[in-house]
């Protein structure tokens, strides 16, 4: 991985503060990210791991506090100061969105092929040609078998149907993907395969990722840095190696030392 | 007029009922509607649909748009599958002649107003004729985004690339774009519309056509419309273009190889006579001097019948 220090942030979150009427969402939440960096979010249930995601992804707007991004041509701008027009033109062209769930980012009634070529579709993509090779080499790079790429979704395993989703979100070139809980639904032996292939293709593609999860085990494979979060604060942010090996605040160690030992 | 029906007596239309049957103030409604619609080619304005003395999927848009624009000097044309002498066409011309009073005919060119279900004529359209569609379901973007929000929003923001998306599924399991009817268009390089339900034969005709083209769907309450000389786009991919239908063999009765051919059945045997769509269309030419074989085309051999039991063809 390469993560320069002298970039300019792809993302940059300050103060973030959101609350359903009297409750709170998330409270206060800074962070930067840089291009190529992957992020890990962790926390318990509840603790606003996915509001957070929904804040920073443009789906939710936010109480107050600002969500940076850096543009292509313009530079860092406040995505909800955006138009909408802008903002769906950038959450299909330079961002991704992994759901846990994959019927909630797949179109299931349409095959694997036309899933991965929406998106191309959708930024002007007019030749069928280009469009299928797009969808064949993507779906390689999934390791998904290209016999099955006028199946529709619905007939796939949850993991192919993850794997489906990655390659949907990947064939524009994005440069931030969000990943909710990626492998949260999967069986371990189809986890571990998921959790490899998105690691290769986040590396080499240099795709910055936020990924949020309660596994630890999946920000130890994928993230360099990871938030810990409880109530809705981050409680401890670092090096995702330093944070599991010496967790300093207490729900932290908590967390570390929950982990069922196999 | 040589060929129309003869023309009520306004006087003597169905007693108690108004003008084309609507009150003034709903046709008053359903104008300003259409004049939304002329204004802004291709786009969807709602509008307050009445219920109508026949079923929805009969027509009740068309004919809430026909008589809010008809007037005492109009000759309506009514055609159902290109053909004016079927029930539905019969029955809305009739409905006219006895709410309206006015003239009714079945050519094309003697029309001032032509209200259509699932054909456009043949005669090319004029610029002082105006044509009406009767449509089933006005939202092309519906069958792969079901939420009515989300497909505002998309055409709101000219975000149709979802609409490739089908065509690319019809290339990928056929090998083609097999869309046959109600084939998506573009108007003005703008909004996307479907066309109703008339064949993608007919689809050409709407591009630039000189005539007015107005669209009503009553169940669905939406009225839009193409004005004259504007651009009508078939969508298709670059390397899949646009094609219309065509037919190895002309009309049987007026020998026409350039109209839309049906397909009649003329026998339990499974022989076919191949003829003019238009009948209109079909019987001027025939009138004019033109002759087709007359023929029915014979059955194709029964392949079906050589597989042995058991086997799959």
């Amino acid at each position: 991985m390469s993560v320069r220090a002298d970039a300019n942030p792809l993302l940059d979150v300050k103060g973030l503060t959101h609350r359903y009427g009297g409750q709170i969402g998330c409270e206060d939440v800074s962070f930067t990210l840089f291009p190529g960096e992957v992020l890990g979010v962790v926390g318990e249930s509840g603790s606003g791991k996915t509001t957070l995601l929904k804040c920073i992804s443009g789906l939710l707007p936010p109480s107050s506090g600002s969500v940076r991004f850096d543009t292509r041509v313009d530079g860092l701008r406040d995505i909800y100061a955006m138009s909408e027009p802008e903002r769906r033109m950038l959450m299909r062209t330079d961002w991704g969105i992994v759901f846990q769930n994959p019927r909630d980012g797949l179109r299931m009634n349409v095959s694997a092929g036309a899933n991965v070529g929406e998106r191309l579709m959708a930024v002007g993509a007019r030749h069928y040609g280009e469009i299928r090779g797009a969808a064949v080499d993507w779906l390689e790079k999934v390791e998904m078998d290209l016999a099955r790429i006028d199946h529709l979704p619905a007939t796939f395993s949850g993991g192919m149907q993850q794997r489906l989703q990655i390659a949907r979100n990947l064939v524009t070139q994005p440069r931030l993907v969000f990943m909710d809980e990626p492998t949260s639904s999967l069986d371990v032996s189809v986890q571990a395969r998921l959790l490899d292939l998105i690691r290769g293709l986040v590396s080499q593609l240099g795709i910055a990722c936020v990924v949020v999860t309660h596994d630890l085990g999946v920000v130890r494979l994928l993230s360099h840095r990871l938030m810990v979060m409880r109530g809705g604060r981050v409680v401890e942010h670092g090096l995702t190696d330093q944070v599991l090996d010496d967790p300093q605040h207490p729900y932290t160690q908590l967390l570390v030392s929950s982990i069922l030992p196999v | 007029m040589m060929n129309s029906e003869t023309r009520a007596n306004p006087f003597e239309t169905l007693a108690g009922y108004n003008f084309a049957y609507l009150d003034e103030q709903t046709k008053r409604m359903i104008r300003r509607a259409t004049l939304k619609a002329v204004a802004i080619p291709g786009y969807q304005v709602p509008f307050g649909s009445r219920e109508m003395p026949l079923p929805y999927g009969w027509g009740t848009g068309g004919i809430q748009v026909t008589a809010s624009i008809i007037g005492m000097d109009d000759t309506l044309k009514v055609i159902d599958q290109g053909a004016d002498d079927t029930t539905n066409a019969v029955n809305i011309r009739r409905f006219f002649a006895k709410t309206a009073g006015v003239a009714t005919t079945d050519k094309t060119g003697e029309a001032s107003i032509i209200q259509t279900r699932h054909r456009i004529p043949e005669e090319p359209l004029r610029a002082d004729q105006i044509i009406v569609y009767q449509v089933p379901q006005p939202e092309p973007l519906r069958f792969i985004e079901p939420r009515e929000t989300e497909t505002r929003k998309m055409h709101a923001l000219a975000e149709y690339g979802i609409m490739h998306v089908g065509l690319y599924e019809e290339i990928a399991h056929y090998g083609r774009i097999t869309q046959g009817y109600n084939y998506p268009v573009q108007v003005d390089d703008r909004y996307v519309m479907a066309p109703s339900p008339i064949p993608k034969f007919d689809n050409p005709k709407m591009d630039r056509m000189p005539a007015l083209q107005l669209f009503g769907a009553g169940r669905e309450k939406r009225i839009y419309a193409v004005p004259p000389h504007t651009k009508v786009k078939s969508l298709d991919f670059d390397d899949h273009p646009f094609t219309i239908e065509s037919w190895d063999r002309p009309c049987a009765l007026c020998g026409s190889q350039e109209s839309y051919l049906d397909e009649v059945i003329t026998d339990d045997k499974g022989s076919r006579l191949f003829v003019c769509s238009d009948s209109d269309y079909c019987r001027t030419r025939r009138d004019a001097g033109h002759e087709g074989t007359g023929l029915p085309v014979p059955p194709e051999p029964d392949t079906t019948a050589t597989a042995k039991p058991g086997e799959r063809s």
